[in-house]
């Protein structure tokens, strides 16, 4: 553990060591340590089957692990959740009839030991708008913000969002992850499930990339991409033997469209010299960092699947 | 042991639900004005045929009431909301309360409209038969509001209805809701252990005089007994799942 690690570990909200999860002969998660710094807000990325709602599942207590443990702020979660630490948006889920959006998230405000003012979370989730309507009469973006609201209205020290973002339009979207910061700055620990690579880069401090039940990479966005190298370098060269370009140093993987070849690369900088001494008739370089996206297809390989 | 204010909110999704309302009070009232309007004056065995009659739809409607408000878990369960309520502080037997005493609101609700409507046309009690036989009600209604929590998360969604309206049709004519049983023989003997028999006696105190022997007890308290501990096992196979 480094020096900082430790120091983490005095002010984590959540702990989870050797979480292994199986449904029948599917292995959802194998093995799975978490540590989350109190306040942080943390993506936990990757595309569908990862594993990322069997772990959510585990860390609020709607599933039981095979082996590991979890830990909210020293307790387990169904004492967190009895304990009110925790507001949480699963995956889908509809909201029940004969109540009108104030009343019924009132009604989940009376659960909670120390609940938000229910004006407010209607206000922050976006509710508010439509808050005298019956729940049954609501689109699904609407009743996304009600789950959200309900979420909220806890006021709980971890809030844990699986996709909260899939029934929502462009629009939608960033009204909720404006809504999911000011909520974040109260001080709150927020983890999120999301495939949406552009929602992880822009709205978490740490992205824990999840593969096939495992975590392959987790820092921040920017370590992410410094992990796979992260360059990606395209230019102008017609006709070239991708072979060629593919045995050069530093080349992960070369890709070409018409005259266009793009190199993903892990030295980017060994590469363009490699490249312009054998190819002097190259134009139009362009060097950038890789995007998320490129992180995102390096490292979710299935490790079975790439030996195929 | 429950959050009023939870409790509240329940309390008026239960009063917004029109079918709700209309098979645990409307259906029981009809059928009783059809019935015991046209023979309000017939007298058997010294008892007026419309406090008979009475006495055998509060069985039936009480029964329906409870019933259906457990079994309003299935709708629940099939959005996704006890899933939601499992990540709440919420304790299950709180939720479990909550449904149980609504039922028991509509169950009093279709008591005072049936004794209403009875009363209407000419049905005359004094408080303490009213209050004895309102007592056992309340009390031989336990088992029925025990397995609507049960049927709310053992069945399906469209299974629901039938399995209800069967259940309560078949448990009201052999409890002898719907008129006199013949007694002996063997089927008298399987009806007497049944829970809708005593609810149907419990309403006859109202005109036989006296309470429940010991016998309807002890059948009350299996049948309470037995469904809370299926309750248990079904409301623990469907929450594994998960």
């Amino acid at each position: 553990m480094t020096d900082a690690a430790l120091a983490g570990s005095l002010h984590d909200s959540i702990v989870a060591t050797g979480l292994t999860k199986s449904y029948g002969p599917v292995r959802a998660v194998r093995g799975i340590d978490l540590r989350l710094a109190r306040g942080s807000t943390v993506a936990l990325l990757g595309p569908n089957g990862a594993g990322k709602t069997t772990t959510i599942d585990m860390l609020i207590g709607l599933a039981r692990p095979d082996a590991g443990t979890v830990s909210l702020f020293g307790r387990t979660p169904s004492q967190a959740v009895k304990a009110g630490t925790i507001g949480a948006m699963t995956q889908s889920g509809q909201l029940i009839e004969y109540l009108s959006v104030r009343e019924l998230v009132s009604m989940m405000a009376a659960i909670y030991p120390a609940p938000l003012d229910v004006d407010e979370a209607l206000r922050i989730s976006g509710a508010i708008g439509f808050a005298d309507r019956q729940t049954r009469k609501l689109s699904g973006g609407e009743t996304q913000r009600v789950r959200f609201a309900i979420a909220l209205v806890a006021d709980a020290e971890v809030l844990v969002l699986d996709e909260p973002t899939a029934a929502l339009d462009v629009e939608g979207r960033r009204d909720f992850w404006g809504a999911m910061r000011s909520f974040a700055a109260r001080g709150k620990t927020v983890i999120f499930a999301t495939h949406y690579l552009e929602e992880a880069d822009a709205y978490a401090d740490r992205v824990i990339l999840m593969s096939h039940g495992r975590i392959v990479a987790d820092g921040a966005p920017t370590a992410i991409k410094a992990t796979v190298g992260g360059r990606i370098v395209r230019a102008t060269l017609p006709d070239v033997d991708l072979a060629a370009l593919q045995v050069m140093r530093g080349v992960t993987s070369v890709d070409r469209k018409g005259d266009a070849v793009t190199l993903n690369c892990s030295d980017s900088d060994a590469t363009l010299r490699d490249l312009l001494a054998a190819f002097p008739q190259i134009r139009d370089i362009e060097v950038r960092g890789a995007g998320l996206e490129e992180a995102f297809l390096e490292l979710t390989i299935d490790p079975d699947e790439a030996e195929l | 042991m429950i959050e009023l204010s939870y409790l509240r909110y329940e309390v008026l999704r239960t009063w917004r639900n029109r079918r709700f309302l209309l098979f645990s009070l409307i259906f029981p009232l009809i059928l009783f004005l059809a019935v015991a309007g046209p023979h309000r004056h017939v007298i058997e065995d010294g008892i007026t045929f419309p406090l008979y009659y009475m006495t055998g739809m509060i069985a039936w409607g009480t029964m329906v009431a409870v019933i259906s408000s457990g079994a309003r878990i299935a709708a629940e369960r099939s959005v996704g909301w006890t899933r939601q309520l499992r990540i709440t502080p919420l304790p299950t037997w709180s939720y479990f309360t909550a449904k149980i005493i609504c039922g028991y609101m509509m169950a009093l609700l279709s008591m005072a409209v049936l004794i209403a409507a009875g009363s209407s046309i000419g049905v005359r009690l004094d408080a303490s038969q009213w209050f004895v036989m309102i007592a056992l009600l309340l009390v031989g209604l336990i088992p029925f509001a025990v397995m609507g929590v049960m049927f709310g998360h053992l069945l399906k969604l469209d299974s629901l209805g039938p399995a209800i309206g069967g259940v309560t049709s078949l448990m009201a004519l052999l409890g002898g809701s719907y008129g006199q049983l013949i007694t002996g023989g063997v089927l008298f003997t399987v009806v007497k252990w049944l829970p809708s028999y005593w609810l149907v006696q419990a309403g006859k105190t109202a005109f036989v005089g006296g309470g429940w022997p010991l016998e309807a007890w002890v059948v009350i308290a299996v049948w309470t007994l037995a469904l809370s501990i299926l309750s248990v096992r079904v409301y623990q196979r469907d929450t594994k799942r998960i």
